[in-house]
Parts: C-alpha cells; sequence; structure tokens
C-alpha cells in the first residue's frame, strides 16, 4: 500500500512540476511579446537571427525536403498502381508535403539545427554569468536575447516550409514522372485541380506556431539553466525532445482546427 | 552613498541573508569579507538589483531600488559598472566589442569615438591594443583586467567587483588589486568588492565590512577592523597569520 501512494505521489509531483514549467514558460512568453512592444526595436539583432536560424537551416531543410518528396511518390505510386490511379501521386505528394510533411519536417529540422542551438547559447550565457552582466549593464536580456530569436523563428519557418514544399513536390515529380514514368500532364493537371492554396497557406500558419514553440522552448530551457557544463547539455537536450513533442501535438490540435 | 537596512533573502529554506545592514561611502573602496558560500555574491547581486530582497531596504543615493519597477531598475543600473567573478565577457564579441557594448547600447556616440574610448580604457587597465582578441585567447587576469574595461567604460559612479583576484596566480592577483587601488584613486568613484581573502582586503580597502551567518558582524576602517574582537574576525586573522608564516 505505501508503495502504491508513493507511486503515486511520485507521479503527481511529476505533473506539477510539469504544469508549473509550463505556466513559467508561458510568463516568458508574455514577457517577451511585452519587450517586443517597448521600443527601440532592434532590427539589427532580428536579421542577425533570421540569418543564423533561417539562411543556415537553408541547405538541411532542401534535404529534408527533396528525399521526403521523392519517397513519398515511391510510396503512393505503389498504392495507387494497384487501382490503375497512378496520376494521382502527385496530389499525394503536394497535400502530404504542404499540409503536413513540409511544416512538420522543417521546424523539426530548426529545433534541431537552430533550437538546440539557443538553449545551449543562452544556457551558456547563464551559467557563466554572462545575463546577468547584460542586466548589470542596464541592458534586458528578454529584449536582447529572446525577442530576435522568437520574432526571427515566427519568420523563417513558414519561409523554409514553402522552399520545403517547393523542393519536395520536385523531388516528388523527379521521381514520379522520369523514373517512375507517370504521365507528366496528367500528374501536373490532377495536382492543380485538387491542391487549393489553403493548403499552402494552412501550412504556413502550422510552421508559424512550430516557430514559436519551437524558439520558446529553446530560449526558456536555456535562459533556466542551472548546474555549468553539464546543465547546458541537459538543457539543450530537453529542448529538442520538449519541442519535437510539442510540435507533434499543436500539429494534431491545428490540422483539426483548421482542416 | 549606499545604505542597506534588514536585508533578507532565502532560497527555499536556505536563509542566506538574515538582516545585513550596511553602509558604503561614496568615494571609497569599501570591502565585504565573508567566507566562500557566506552569501556576499547575492549580496553585491542586491545592490545592482539582479536579485529582489524577501525583506529589507535598499537605498543608492537616496533612492529605494526594492520598491523600483524594471524599467527604472534598469535606468539606475546605468549608474553601475559591474567586474563579475570570471569577468563573464561575452565570448561571441572580441575584446574591442565587449568594452564598446554599453557604449553602443546606452549612448548615441559615433563608432570613431567609441574606438577611442575603447582604446583609453584599454590602456587604462594595461592592455593596449587588444581589441582584436577574443575572450577564449585571454588568461584568466587579461579577462578581469577586460572585464574592469567594460565596466568602468560608461564612467559609472559606483563599481561592484565579484572576488576580482580568486582562482589567479598571487603575482597577477596581486597586480589586479594594485590596478583597483590605482583605478579608484584616479576616478575618485565608490569601489565595492566582496572577496574571502582578507589580505586583498587590507591591500585596497578603505572600509572592511564582515558577513558571517547572513549578518555584518564587524565593520570598520582597516586599522578598525584589525584590532575588532569578533571571533570570527580573530579566526581570519590567525588564519592569515598562520599563511604569512608559511609563505
Amino acid at each position: 500500500m505505501v508503495k502504491v501512494w508513493k507511486t503515486i505521489n511520485l507521479v503527481g509531483e511529476k505533473i506539477v512540476g510539469y504544469v508549473k514549467e509550463m505556466g513559467r514558460m508561458l510568463l516568458l512568453l508574455v514577457d517577451t511579446i511585452r519587450w517586443s512592444l517597448y521600443p527601440p526595436f532592434r532590427v539589427d539583432l532580428l536579421f542577425q537571427q533570421m540569418e543564423r536560424v533561417g539562411v543556415r537551416s537553408v541547405l538541411v531543410v532542401v534535404l529534408t525536403g527533396v528525399f521526403t518528396g521523392m519517397v513519398l511518390a515511391l510510396q503512393s505510386f505503389h498504392a495507387t498502381r494497384a487501382f490503375g490511379a497512378e496520376t494521382m501521386v502527385g496530389v499525394a505528394v503536394a497535400l502530404s508535403m504542404t499540409r503536413e510533411l513540409g511544416p512538420v519536417l522543417t521546424s523539426f529540422m530548426v529545433t534541431g539545427r537552430a533550437g538546440s542551438a539557443m538553449a545551449a547559447e543562452i544556457g551558456t550565457m547563464r551559467v557563466t554569468e554572462q545575463i546577468d552582466a547584460l542586466s548589470a549593464m542596464a541592458v534586458n536580456p528578454i529584449k536582447y536575447l529572446i525577442v530576435p530569436r522568437v520574432l526571427a523563428s515566427i519568420l523563417v519557418v513558414p519561409m523554409l516550409t514553402v522552399i520545403a514544399d517547393f523542393v519536395g513536390i520536385v523531388g516528388g515529380y523527379l521521381t514520379g514522372v522520369t523514373m517512375l514514368r507517370i504521365n507528366a500532364g496528367a500528374y501536373v493537371a490532377n495536382m492543380e485541380k485538387y491542391v487549393e492554396l489553403n493548403d499552402i497557406y494552412h501550412g504556413i500558419i502550422k510552421a508559424a506556431v512550430f516557430g514559436l514553440i519551437l524558439s520558446v522552448i529553446g530560449c526558456y530551457k536555456g535562459y533556466t539553466t542551472t548546474g555549468g557544463a553539464e546543465g547546458v547539455g541537459k538543457a539543450t537536450t530537453e529542448s529538442v525532445v520538449l519541442a519535437t513533442v510539442t510540435i507533434l501535438m499543436a500539429n494534431y490540435l491545428l490540422t483539426a482546427a483548421m482542416f | 552613498m549606499i545604505e542597506i537596512r534588514g536585508l533578507h533573502k532565502s532560497f527555499g529554506a536556505l536563509k542566506v541573508l538574515q538582516g545585513v545592514d550596511l553602509q558604503i561611502p561614496k568615494g571609497k573602496t569599501t570591502v565585504i569579507l565573508g567566507r566562500s558560500g557566506v552569501g556576499k555574491s547575492v549580496l553585491l547581486k542586491h545592490i545592482i538589483g539582479l536579485i529582489r530582497p524577501d525583506r529589507g531596504k535598499i537605498w543608492i543615493d537616496g533612492v529605494d531600488i526594492t520598491l523600483l519597477g524594471d524599467t527604472e531598475l534598469n535606468e539606475l543600473r546605468k549608474k553601475f559598472g559591474m567586474l563579475f567573478q570570471e569577468a563573464a565577457l561575452f565570448d561571441s564579441m572580441n575584446v574591442g566589442g565587449n568594452v564598446a557594448f554599453p557604449l553602443r547600447e546606452h549612448t548615441k556616440l559615433s563608432e570613431k569615438d567609441i574606438r577611442e574610448i575603447v582604446a583609453q580604457r584599454l590602456e587604462q587597465v594595461g592592455l593596449p591594443g587588444l581589441e582584436e582578441k577574443m575572450p577564449a585567447q585571454l588568461s584568466g587576469g587579461m579577462k578581469r583586467r577586460v572585464g574592469l574595461a567594460r565596466a568602468l567604460a560608461l564612467d559609472p559612479e559606483i563599481v561592484l567587483f565579484d572576488e576580482p583576484t580568486s582562482g589567479l596566480d598571487p603575482p597577477m592577483a596581486e597586480a589586479i588589486e594594485d590596478l583597483i587601488m590605482e583605478t579608484q584613486q584616479k576616478l575618485g568613484e565608490t569601489f565595492v568588492v566582496i572577496t574571502h581573502n582578507i589580505t586583498v582586503a587590507f591591500h585596497i580597502a578603505h572600509k572592511i565590512a564582515m558577513l558571517h551567518e547572513g549578518r555584518i558582524v564587524a565593520e570598520g576602517s582597516p586599522r578598525v577592523f584589525r584590532r575588532s574582537s569578533n571571533p570570527v574576525v580573530q579566526a581570519f586573522m590567525a588564519r592569515r597569520e598562520e599563511k604569512e608564516v608559511q609563505e
């Protein structure tokens, strides 16, 4: 009986801990929004972060997008060939990319590349007192460090998603039309017929939300780091795991709400 | 002048400050002495508003900083310069960028003027022409010097030092002590130094205050402090003499 109570206690403590952490994350988000509204507006820092989060992620996003598009074409070709609907492969690729895989895979890649870097960089600054130094020099660390990273992520993850959508569709076309010999005209015509602009818009909205999630989690984990180098490593890993899971949960909710 | 009255701070169950009363005179060097982990850094961070107290008051030139909001506190911090324990230089910027940082953030000076001030400050701390070096390329002592140059960049009225010589070899530690003393004499600003090293305290202080078990247990000029009958002070003095005999 004592063991059962202990287990319940432990589970309860864990849940309370998670809820508290979510509350603190939400407060950080509120602070970030508040400080983003106060001048001076640091466009230089925003562009610097857009370059770090966005430009430097282009290659990995292109590779992810093109191979995902190609494999989608391959898989849907085998599925549709059974009932002679090979020309629908393009539709399957385009809808999967624009609605789901484009935003989700892009935000995963950005989480791994830039979200983890945010946690590591801000975490190192925390444990080496650089964040205290910023405050001591009358520079608000949330405004200086977190606002540009969050705004940059909200802006560039949708841009990267558009790139992933495009190269994914091109990859699917190359596989479907060039390798699998599907009729090019019917392939494109079906895509035009069944894919709507709203599919792309909704994917872009999702990407902006995912950008917000991955950056807030990365910055929060870094900002609250304790325990030296080991703490920085822990914060970095936790930020990637938490952001990835949160993105998947948010993806389900957004899909349910939008489609 | 800085006046601290009845300052309390706990972290969870750990009571760090339990009613600190202290006056820090203007234009002098005050050293807060105490063994490691006694809460000296916590006290210093209260003075600049990096930590909010549970109870108690801190007046800086008559302004109670415990009542200030974030924006007002930020304004007040422009009066301060602070040298952190490991210097806390921004490792993404070179030395010049670090020293120029407060100038770029809080003044409208031209880049040419900023470069001139940075060069002056680096010369003042004995590191002329080091602007292009990255913090990772510097020794511990050099980092502290750059940290001091950055702390002095905006001509602050009050400069705080968190264990400025800890972890340095004796000649380097002495050089940093001399630098602190010379700078204070030249600028006439209020310096607050925390250290666990009584030799440092006697070397640079106009006033010494001893922090022990969350309270100031002894304070006064080095001469008065030396004659204190407080057992904690006596224990510190005895250990110092022991070390001197060993050396």
